[in-house]
């Protein structure tokens, strides 16, 4: 024990003194999946190199690559002295609302999770509110009244793009098929292409003609399979549609970007507590790029329109699955 | 469940028993020459990033094949050199050559591409495309509107890419060398009795390098077809323990081609289950998710715990050969 304590105190000293001259600078921790998951991580990518282009500040960033390093890699950065400290995903409020309190002088920003602390922002997106917006995109580009889900790892946060999904499928035909898959149960669900696609492989033979991907890496599957087999797909979290131009609808934008830039520029000082994003903060949105613009028609465009509004003015109420576990449409 | 579903998941079922069957006659080849590979899903992993890496590089999916192959042959020939020149545990070497591959195949990506050890995504022509047979309809919706003998023919046996026909051709022809040529024989008897092929004159260590370097080949088909025909590019661990799952066919298969082709297609056919049902509903009973995810492993548990019957493995399995003196 004494052995232990002495040698944690002796590793506490190095990582002081080397890195005292980084000290105050941002550091982002970045998910499973990879910092170029084309979706959620990079998107969180983008926000810091934005922060760093436009201040030529330097920040420090750590990728996991297992579950296991998830405490460790904010001890170590939060011991480096680097304030904030921003992580993007749920799988990381577990892990922080232990380390939090040990760095009381540290500021957390957690993205998709929430964890009580006084130190910590929780930033949370109404993803089922950019759901219903792509999943009424879905259903009026759909010609066969069926269209389909594929989630990334079976967690509640998913349910609710699959649930806001399906919610904005049935506005627009209240008939409509919602076919909804989760690639998996494990964090590795997020980075498993070859299962994507052959779920999607799956929901087409079921007759969905337009699929919806919230699975990270594994969406670079169902996207690609979605091109190959010539139907629409959507893309989430970052703007995808350059990926398949004429096959990606649109993409399920949630702007993680711009929270990891907010909580660079202000710094340690950055509001804590619990902040939603939804379509009234343009947290969450859908994508209308040159590469989807011939796909969108004008109609479409003014009906998503009106919606969005109607939401953002309390007209529509989006149900939000995690609230009580349940959608009020129905899902095979 | 109509027809066309019942083919969609045979259809499936091909295509993923294709890296199956491709690792275990890699399996076979090697093991029946008594060279014990559990290093199969490593070879199949290094072949999957270089075919990948490659066929991104240079645009030419031909390309990433062969490299595919011949890094994949760059592991089996180092565990060639540890378990026959030198003696070595074969176990040891086949996980010392798992855990090189997964490491390795991770820290070249980041250098080369710096996109969190993966490639980037293949354009078509760095694929290997489906081929469609004449007169076969090519989408799902086209295909819906033919009739029973067309939608076998346009979903069943046209469509998949040129390794699965590849790997379906490589059945009869591992059959035909092991069972009735020289060479097949005398790999046999190396697997059997090497002492007696040696007193025959005949190079122990020359016929088990050549088996373990076939055993070479096919992994290295069986990894370019994970990243450059079943998926568009690399990502980190995408062998996802196909290599193990191999190796539990091979023992179910008993050490026999066709009876491999059948345990690899009875895998696949778990695995298309447990992507394509999700949720079954039995009455009142919902069989939920995560149990039919995890169907093709516990099956292969219940296939190897009760189902398989006595396997005898090649009886010089794993012993490296020691000439008298």
């Amino acid at each position: 024990m004494t052995m232990k304590t002495t040698l944690m105190g002796a590793a506490a000293a190095l990582a002081m003194t080397a890195t005292g001259a980084l000290a105050d600078g941002p550091a982002i921790i970045f998910d499973l999946g990879g910092k170029f998951d084309r979706s959620f991580n990079e998107a969180a990518f983008n926000g810091a190199e934005l922060w760093a282009s436009e201040t030529g500040g330097t920040y420090r960033e750590i990728e996991l690559t297992s579950d296991a390093q998830r405490e460790q890699a904010m001890r170590r950065l939060a011991e480096a002295g680097a304030n904030p400290i921003v992580m993007a995903g749920f799988s990381q409020a577990t892990p922080l609302s232990v380390v939090a309190p040990d760095y009381p002088e540290t500021t957390f920003v957690i993205i998709d999770g929430v964890v009580d602390a006084p130190n910590v922002r929780s930033v949370i997106f109404s993803e089922h509110e950019g759901s219903y917006l792509v999943g009424m995109l879905a259903a009026m580009a759909s010609e066969t009244g069926t269209v389909s889900f594929v989630g990334g790892m079976d967690i509640p946060l998913i349910s609710r793009f699959a649930c806001g999904y399906a919610q904005g499928a049935a506005a627009v035909n209240p008939d409509i098929t919602v076919i909804a898959n989760m690639t998996g149960t494990t964090p590795s669900a997020w980075n498993d292409p070859v299962r994507g696609g052959e779920l999607t492989r799956g929901q087409i033979a079921q007759g969905s003609d337009v699929v919806f991907a919230a699975a990270g890496g594994t969406g670079l599957g169902v996207l690609q399979v979605a091109a190959d087999e010539g139907i629409f797909s959507i893309g989430v979290d970052s703007n995808q549609n350059y990926l398949h131009p004429g096959s990606v609808l649109t993409s399920m934008l949630k702007r993680v970007d711009v929270a990891v830039h907010d909580a660079f520029t202000t710094g340690a000082e950055v509001a804590t507590g619990i902040h939603v994003f939804g379509l009234a903060e343009e947290g969450v949105g859908y994508a209308l790029d040159e590469n989807n613009a011939e796909l969108i028609t004008a109609e479409m465009q003014a009906a998503v329109d009106t919606a969005r509004a109607a939401i953002i003015a309390g007209d529509i109420k989006v149900h939000n699955f995690t609230e009580d576990g349940t959608c009020p449409v129905q899902m095979q | 469940m109509d027809f066309l579903t019942i083919l969609q998941i045979l259809d499936s079922t091909v295509r993923l028993a294709t890296p199956l069957l491709l690792a275990c006659l890699a399996g076979l080849w090697s093991e029946r020459a008594g060279i014990f590979d559990i290093g199969l899903e490593g070879k199949m992993l290094i072949a999957a990033f270089f075919a990948a890496a490659i066929a991104y590089t240079s645009g030419s999916v031909w390309v990433g094949l062969f490299a595919g192959i011949a890094a994949s042959m760059v592991l089996a020939v180092l565990h060639g050199l540890a378990s026959i020149t030198f003696r070595g545990n074969q176990l040891i070497s086949g996980v010392a050559i798992n855990f090189l591959a997964a490491g390795l195949a991770v820290v070249i990506a980041q250098t080369w591409f710096a996109q969190g050890g993966r490639t980037p995504q293949l354009p078509s022509e760095a694929r290997f495309a489906n081929i469609e047979l004449p007169g076969a309809a090519t989408r799902i919706r086209d295909i819906a509107q033919q009739g029973p003998l067309g939608q076998i023919y346009s979903e069943l046996i046209s469509g998949h890419s040129i390794l699965v026909y590849l790997a379906l051709a490589c059945v009869p022809l591992t059959w035909w060398v092991l069972y009735r040529t020289r060479f097949g024989l005398r790999l046999r008897a190396v697997g059997e009795n090497p002492a007696a092929v040696d007193t025959a004159g005949i190079s122990v260590m020359g016929l088990r390098f050549a088996a373990v370097m076939i055993a070479g080949v096919l992994c290295g088909i069986a990894g370019a077809y994970l990243s450059t025909a079943l998926s568009s590019g690399f990502v980190k661990d995408m062998s996802a323990g196909r290599g193990f799952i191999a190796l539990a066919a091979l023992i179910f298969a008993k050490w026999r081609p066709w009876y491999a082709l059948s345990a690899c297609l009875l895998f696949g056919f778990f695995d298309a289950v447990g992507n394509r049902y999700q949720n079954i509903q039995l009455g009142d009973f919902i069989v939920p998710v995560q149990f039919m995810q995890a169907l093709p492993y516990i099956l292969v548990v219940i296939v190897l715990a009760g189902l398989v019957g006595k396997a005898i493995p090649p009886r010089a399995g794993g012993e490296p050969y020691v000439k008298e003196r």
